[in-house]
C-alpha cells in the first residue's frame, strides 16, 4: 500500500490527542476480548472447582444434586450447528452459483436482496415462527433447531461463497467453454476447483455462526440435557441452556452456566480461526502470490 | 457409415451432457425456491398473525404498557421505546468508538504489528456468540449497577463495534490517497485531514455499513437477557430501574402457551421486522445514492 506524501509541520496537540484517540479506539478490541476471557473465566471457577474436569465429561447436570456436567450440551451444540450446515450448505452452494452462474443481470440484484433480507430477520423471530410454526409438526427436536439454525446460516454461507465464486478468472470459464464444456461442465472444471478452499472457510464460518446461535435453538429444542442419536429427540445446546436456566438460577449453576459460556467461547473461536486461515490461504492462491 | 450419408449436422444435439447440464440449471434454481420458502413462510406468519393485533388496535398497540401475561389485548410500548433506546444509546457508544479505531487502522496503523493485531481481534471479536457477550457484560457492569438498560446497550455496542470498525476501514480504504496529500499540501495536520477531507468523502459508506449493524443489534435478544430485567410499564430512563426490549418480549412470549400472548410476540415479532427491515432498506439507499453520485 503506497503511502501518500507527507509534508505536514510536526508537534501540534491536537494532532497528537487525535491520533491518541484513534489508538485509544482501535486497543479497546484487544481491552474487551482480553477482559472476556479474564472475568469470565474467573466467574466459572467456583464450578471448575466444584466439578474439577468431570464439568466437561459428566453427563448430569443437575441443579437440584449441584452436578454439572457440560457434556450433553458440547454435544447438542455439535450435533444442531452440523445438522444446520448439512442441509444448509447445498442450498448455499446453489444459490451462490444461481446467482454468480446463471441468473440472467437483471435477476441478480432482487436475487441479492432476497438473501440479504433473510439476513436481516432478527433470530428471535425466526425462534417464534419455530416454535409456533414448525414445532407443532416436527416436535421441538435437534432437526427443528437445526433447520431454523440451517435458514439463519444460509445467507452468511451464500454471500461468502459467491465472493469467493466471482474471483475465478474469466478466461478460465472462456476456456472451458472454449472446448466445448456445457455451463455446468465449466462450473465443475473453472469455478468449483478454483473456489473450493474459500468454499470449505465460508462453511465452517456457518458452523461458528450456528453454534453461537442462542434465541432460536433455546425455543425449539427441547430443553433436555441428554445424549442421543436420534434427530428427532428432544436435546439442548449451550446457548439455549444458559438462556433458559439463567432466571432461576442458583450461584453455583450461574458459574456452571458462565463456564459452558466460557467453553463456546472457546469452540466458536477456535472454528473461526481455521475458518479464516482457509479463506486467507485460498483468497493468496487464488491471488497467484 | 450412416454419417456420411446424411447432411453434416452441427446443431447442437441432446446428449446426456447437456441433459445433465439442463438438470443441475434446475436443481441450481430449486436452491433458490428452497431459500424462498422459509423466507416467504415466515414473513406471512408474521405479516398475517402480527398484522391482526398490530393494525387491529392501532395505535394502542405501540403506546399502551405490556398487558399480564393471560390478559388479552394490545400493548408493546414500553418495549419499543426500550428497543430504540437501548439500540441508539449502543450506536451511540459503538459508532464513534468503531469509526476512530477504523481511522486508526488505516490512517495510522497501516501494515503496522499492532494495527495487524487489532485486525485480527477485530475478526475474533465478530465471531463472538452474543450471548457470551451479554454475559460478559452482567459479569463486568450488572453486578455492579444492577439491572438496567444501559447494561443491554453495552452489550450491544460490543457486538457493534468490530462489524464497525471493519466496515468504516472498507470505506477509508476507498478514499483516494490524491485527496490527503492535497490536504496535507495545503499545511492541514493529519487529524484536520483525517475529519474534514476524508471522513466525509468516506461518510456515505460508513453510515449505511453503520445502519447495517445497527439493524442486526436491534434484532438481537441473547444480550439482553441477562442485563436489562423485565418490566411491563415504561421507563424512559436507562440508568434507573429494570427496562425491556422488541426482541425480549417476543422471547418471553413464544415461551407461552396462552393465545393471548402468542399473539402479542407476533405483534412485537411484526414491529421488529419494521424496524429492522426500514433500516436496512435506508441504509440500501444511501449506498445507492452515493453510487450514483461518483
Amino acid at each position: 500500500m503506497s503511502r501518500p506524501l507527507d509534508l505536514r509541520g510536526k508537534g501540534q496537540l491536537a494532532d497528537k490527542t487525535f491520533g491518541a484517540l484513534a489508538i485509544g479506539a482501535a486497543a479497546l478490541v484487544l481491552l474487551i476480548l482480553g477482559m472476556i476471557a479474564i472475568t469470565m473465566t474467573n466467574r466459572a471457577l467456583p464450578v471448575l472447582r466444584h466439578m474439577g474436569l468431570d464439568f466437561f465429561t459428566s453427563s448430569v447436570w443437575s441443579e437440584h444434586d449441584n452436578q454439572f456436567g457440560a457434556l450433553p450440551f458440547i454435544w447438542g451444540t455439535i450435533y444442531t450447528s452440523v445438522i444446520a450446515v448439512v442441509l444448509a450448505v447445498p442450498v448455499s452452494l446453489g444459490v451462490a452459483l444461481f446467482i454468480t452462474q446463471i441468473a440472467p443481470p437483471w435477476l441478480k440484484r432482487p436475487l441479492v436482496y432476497l438473501i440479504d433480507l433473510l439476513a436481516v430477520v432478527p433470530s428471535v423471530v425466526f425462534g417464534l415462527w419455530g416454535v409456533l410454526m414448525l414445532a407443532p409438526h416436527l416436535n421441538r427436536s435437534f432437526l427443528t433447531a437445526g433447520i431454523i439454525l440451517a435458514i439463519m446460516i444460509v445467507p452468511i454461507i451464500t454471500s461468502l461463497a459467491r465472493e469467493v465464486i466471482e474471483t475465478t478468472a474469466q478466461a478460465d470459464k472462456e476456456a472451458a467453454y472454449a472446448l466445448g464444456a456445457t455451463r455446468w461442465e465449466m462450473i465443475n472444471a473453472a469455478v468449483i476447483p478454483h473456489a473450493k478452499g474459500g468454499l470449505v472457510g465460508a462453511v465452517m464460518l456457518g458452523l461458528g455462526r450456528a453454534m453461537g446461535e442462542t434465541i432460536a435453538a433455546a425455543l425449539v429444542i427441547g430443553s433436555s440435557a441428554q445424549i442421543v442419536l436420534s434427530p428427532f429427540k428432544s436435546g439442548d445446546s449451550m446457548p439455549a441452556v444458559i438462556a433458559n436456566q439463567w432466571g432461576e438460577a442458583s450461584d453455583l449453576q450461574k458459574s456452571a452456566l458462565i463456564g459452558l459460556a466460557v467453553t463456546l467461547f472457546v469452540m466458536t473461536i477456535i472454528v473461526n480461526l481455521i475458518a479464516s486461515r482457509i479463506v486467507q490461504r485460498s483468497m493468496r492462491k487464488s491471488r497467484g502470490t | 457409415m450412416q454419417q456420411l450419408v446424411s447432411a453434416l449436422d452441427l446443431r447442437p444435439r441432446r446428449t446426456w451432457r447437456t441433459t445433465k447440464n439442463t438438470i443441475m440449471t434446475v436443481l441450481l434454481g430449486a436452491a433458490v425456491v428452497a431459500v424462498a420458502i422459509p423466507l416467504v413462510l415466515v414473513m406471512v406468519s408474521v405479516f398475517a398473525k402480527g398484522g391482526s393485533i398490530l393494525f387491529k388496535s392501532f395505535p394502542d398497540f405501540l403506546t399502551k404498557d405490556i398487558p399480564p401475561t393471560r390478559a388479552a389485548g394490545p400493548g408493546m410500548g414500553p418495549a419499543i421505546v426500550g428497543t430504540l433506546m437501548i439500540t441508539g444509546m449502543a450506536t451511540l457508544i459503538a459508532v464513534p468508538l468503531g469509526v476512530m479505531g477504523a481511522i486508526y487502522l488505516h490512517e495510522y496503523g497501516g501494515q503496522s504489528k499492532f494495527a495487524q493485531l487489532v485486525r485480527f481481534l477485530a475478526m475474533v471479536m465478530t465471531g463472538v456468540p452474543s450471548i457470551v457477550m451479554g454475559l460478559f457484560i452482567y459479569v463486568v457492569w450488572t453486578l455492579n449497577f444492577k439491572l438496567q438498560g444501559f447494561g443491554g446497550a453495552l452489550a450491544l455496542a460490543c457486538l457493534m463495534l468490530p462489524i464497525v470498525i471493519n466496515a468504516s476501514e472498507q470505506m477509508l480504504k476507498l478514499v483516494p490517497n490524491g485527496l490527503r496529500e492535497a490536504s496535507y499540501a495545503l499545511g492541514a495536520t493529519k487529524a484536520r485531514t483525517v475529519l474534514t477531507i476524508v471522513l466525509p468523502a468516506a461518510s456515505s459508506g460508513i453510515v449505511s455499513g453503520s445502519l447495517l449493524a445497527v439493524a442486526r443489534a436491534a434484532g438481537e435478544t441473547a444480550p439482553l437477557l441477562f442485563t436489562i430485567g423485565a418490566t411491563r410499564v415504561l421507563n424512559t430512563s436507562l440508568f434507573h430501574g429494570d427496562d425491556t426490549a422488541l426482541s425480549a418480549r417476543i422471547f418471553e412470549n413464544a415461551k407461552e402457551a396462552v393465545a393471548n400472548a402468542q399473539e402479542r410476540g407476533w405483534g412485537a415479532a411484526l414491529a421488529l421486522v419494521l424496524l429492522t427491515f426500514t433500516l436496512t432498506v435506508v441504509a440500501r439507499v444511501i449506498t445507492a445514492f452515493a453510487t450514483r453520485r461518483k
